[in-house]
């Protein structure tokens, strides 16, 4: 059974300082991983560098089967990120945004619909346009469009912040059935407790390592 | 990574029999062009800006050239090695001063002869594009980020200048053939090359030619140095932030107790 | 399972997702416009000749469209570039040809529509006269033309986007790039208005230029669009 995300002393490096330095971390299919830390001890970088986002400058590192090191590219399709920043369009509306990636991946209109209804987005709300919604609001959205795109790895940085106590449960819900289709799921989040509770495993990142 | 160490004397064999020649042949350029051969019939002494003008103008493509072709290696090669990168930009470092250096005695020429610093020769305004958008192809080689993806976007860079500098040249010459001005200013149609001017421009080229290639030797090999350096230092840093990793675990686990 | 989509459908949902934030938010068609407007309102303050305007009408037109053509294409990234829009279609691995080609068309349509507003200003303010002998010279001019403007801007657009410091880069990449441009198509303009005696028939091979151009860059961008975006 090969692991989905297999780092080893992996190191990648931002003008000379190791934002990940020797990270070593294996996370089989089916998991949800919690990363915790200190703030600027490498969370975020663990997650893009997954993503197939940034290079690895020594050491192994394999996404879903891929050596990121020979190829960074052709893994992204599979893999979902959700980052600080949203992804959104801020001209178009709430539904233009979630279809703009379903048209991306093929998903169907229909899906679309349904899967707006669950993040709690109805009819009036999804006409909205983007620059006139609250944080949370866009946050939902970004879920939304991270959600149509069914990748097999998800990447969470932050998924529950600026979401009220209904948002986050749906949000983990969503989470939950995702891992029993067959999707792993990596978070970073500072809200400890709750994604605990969420969490098969965490670990933490410190100082650019990984610790158990 | 990597364990090449670099002698404090940076000159090799190699370097120094190409520093001897080229000191050797740019002797011979100046002597030949100064003092030994002849003036022009119709351009006096003026003509002797020729010796600086032509090979540095070969030189400035040549530099073109080499930065291009080491790109498409750099494309090419499975390992993407960094020598090509590096040389590709050592390369278009020293070419950049020949560029100036063939538009500025290509401007002074023009003075002299024409009577004016500039006439919109093909050439020369060809040049003048090959000086700008080398000075980009810089600019975006100092734009920071990994090794790699510095290499991968000038690489990309100097390949579309490839595309660029033809199509550019072409124009140019369409648009000058409209006005049909006699406009090609190293005038080498109007001078009577004797046997002796020649030898020295020939010379010429081979100094000059020389001169860059030992530049751009020396320029990569501080390139070479540059990015050993990065990795010692990379390991340094490595070192530090395990130190930091191991006293924030302990405080970490301490605090959860 | 995501499916790989084709190339032709990236390009249609890009363009159409471009065009729709334009018509929205209206940044070129309210701020862009009226500064080439201006910009040909300056030359005639500046070359104060009716006759030399007249004369030189067509290359003001397109140096109009060339600095316009900077600020559409910084537009047009930092659209995407704003929340991180960019990064997310890197990191969904949208075919980067896609997305090089769809804002390329995006930008094109911007492009010629400001074109038709600049040509009607150069008839009105410069006294240029539009034949009909010319004017299939001009259409062709104006659509290859155009096209190579729309990729070298894209190109370049993407490599300047978004960091500190890198969009003041954009111009000077790319208007040596554009010069053959420039050239070509202010000549075909001038042919297809007579300025100077130039004749309809000497337009067409600076039509020729054009067309190579677009095609090179087209082609040239299709190929190295993803390795210039990428961090």
């Amino acid at each position: 059974m090969s692991s989905v995300i297999d780092f080893c002393d992996a190191v990648v490096v931002f003008n000379g300082f190791p934002a990940l330095a020797e990270a070593s971390i294996e996370v089989q299919r089916g998991e949800i991983v919690l990363l915790q830390g200190p703030n600027g001890a490498g969370k975020t970088t663990l997650l893009r560098a997954c993503a197939g986002l940034l290079p690895i400058v020594r050491g192994e590192a394999s996404v879903l089967g891929v050596d990121l090191s020979v190829d960074r590219q052709s893994v992204r399709s599979r893999v979902g990120l959700l980052g600080h920043a949203n992804g959104l369009f801020a001209d178009l509306t709430i539904s233009e945004n979630v279809m703009f990636w379903a048209q991306m991946v093929g998903a169907k209109v229909a899906e679309v619909a349904s899967i707006l209804q669950r993040f709690g987005i109805d009819g009036k709300l999804a006409q909205q346009k983007v620059m006139q919604l609250s944080a949370g609001q866009k946050r939902r959205c970004a879920l939304a469009c991270l959600v149509v795109r069914r990748a097999e790895l998800w990447l969470l940085d932050e998924p529950h912040a600026g979401l009220d106590a209904t948002a986050r449960d749906e949000i983990d819900a969503i989470i939950r059935e995702a891992c029993t289709a067959g999707a792993t799921v990596l978070i970073a989040s500072h809200e400890l407790e709750r994604a605990r509770g969420l969490a098969t495993r965490s670990v933490s990142v410190i100082a650019g390592r990984v610790v158990s | 990574m990597n364990e090449q160490t670099f002698n404090a004397r940076v000159a090799t064999p190699t370097t120094r029999l190409v520093g001897a020649m080229a000191l050797v042949s740019m002797a011979w350029v100046v002597i030949g062009g100064l003092f030994v051969t002849p003036k022009d019939v119709n351009q006096g002494d003026a003509v002797r800006i020729m010796y600086v003008h032509v090979p540095t103008a070969w030189v400035a493509y040549l530099a073109f050239i080499v930065t291009a072709l080491a790109s498409a290696c750099w494309l090419i090669s499975r390992k993407h090695s960094m020598g090509f990168d590096r040389v590709a930009g050592a390369s278009a470092e020293v070419g950049v001063v020949f560029m100036a250096m063939t538009l500025l005695s290509g401007s002074l020429w023009g003075r002299i002869t024409w009577g004016s610093y500039w006439a919109w020769d093909p050439r020369l305004t060809t040049t003048a594009f090959l000086l700008v958008t080398y000075i980009g192809y810089l600019a975006v080689r100092g734009l920071g980020g990994s090794l790699e993806q510095r290499a991968r976007r000038s690489a990309v860079i100097a390949l579309l200048a490839v595309l660029e500098i033809p199509l550019v040249h072409f124009s140019v010459l369409m648009w000058r053939s409209l006005h049909q001005k006699a406009s090609v200013l190293s005038g080498d149609g109007d001078i009577k090359m004797d046997g002796s001017m020649l030898t020295t421009l020939l010379v010429g080229v081979i100094g000059f030619t020389l001169t860059f290639s030992w530049l751009v030797l020396h320029r990569q090999r501080v390139l070479a140095m540059q990015d050993a350096m990065q990795m010692t230092q990379l390991d340094a840093a490595l070192r530090e932030r395990a130190n930091e990793s191991a006293n924030k675990s302990t405080i970490e686990s301490n605090r959860l107790k | 399972m995501s499916t790989q989509l084709s190339l032709g459908r990236v390009v249609r949902a890009i363009v159409a997702k471009d065009l729709r934030i334009e018509l929205r938010s209206r940044v070129v068609i309210n701020q862009i416009f009226p500064f080439a407007g201006l910009v040909m309102v300056m030359f005639a303050f500046a070359l104060d000749n009716d006759d030399v305007l007249t004369r030189v009408a067509g290359g003001l037109v397109w140096l109009a469209t060339l600095f316009s053509l900077i600020i559409i294409t910084q537009r047009s990234f930092a659209v995407d570039t704003a929340d991180g829009a960019l990064e997310a279609q890197r990191v969904a691995g949208i075919d980067p040809a896609g997305i090089f080609v769809g804002k390329a068309l995006a930008v094109m349509v911007q492009l010629v529509t400001l074109e038709i507003m600049l040509f009607v200003a150069a008839v009105v303010l410069y006294r240029v006269q539009l034949h009909a002998a010319g004017a299939v010279l001009l259409v062709t001019c104006v659509l290859s033309a155009t096209a190579g403007l729309s990729f070298v801007g894209t190109l370049y657009g993407g490599l300047t986007a978004g960091s500190r410091g890198r969009e003041t880069l954009l111009p000077l990449l790319m208007l040596p790039v554009v010069a053959p441009v420039l050239i070509g198509a202010t000549r075909a303009t001038e042919s297809a208005f007579n300025s100077g005696g130039a004749a309809v028939s000497d337009g067409w091979p600076w039509v020729g230029v054009l067309v190579v151009f677009a095609a090179a860059f087209g082609l040239g961008g299709i190929l190295s669009f993803g390795s210039l975006i990428e961090e």
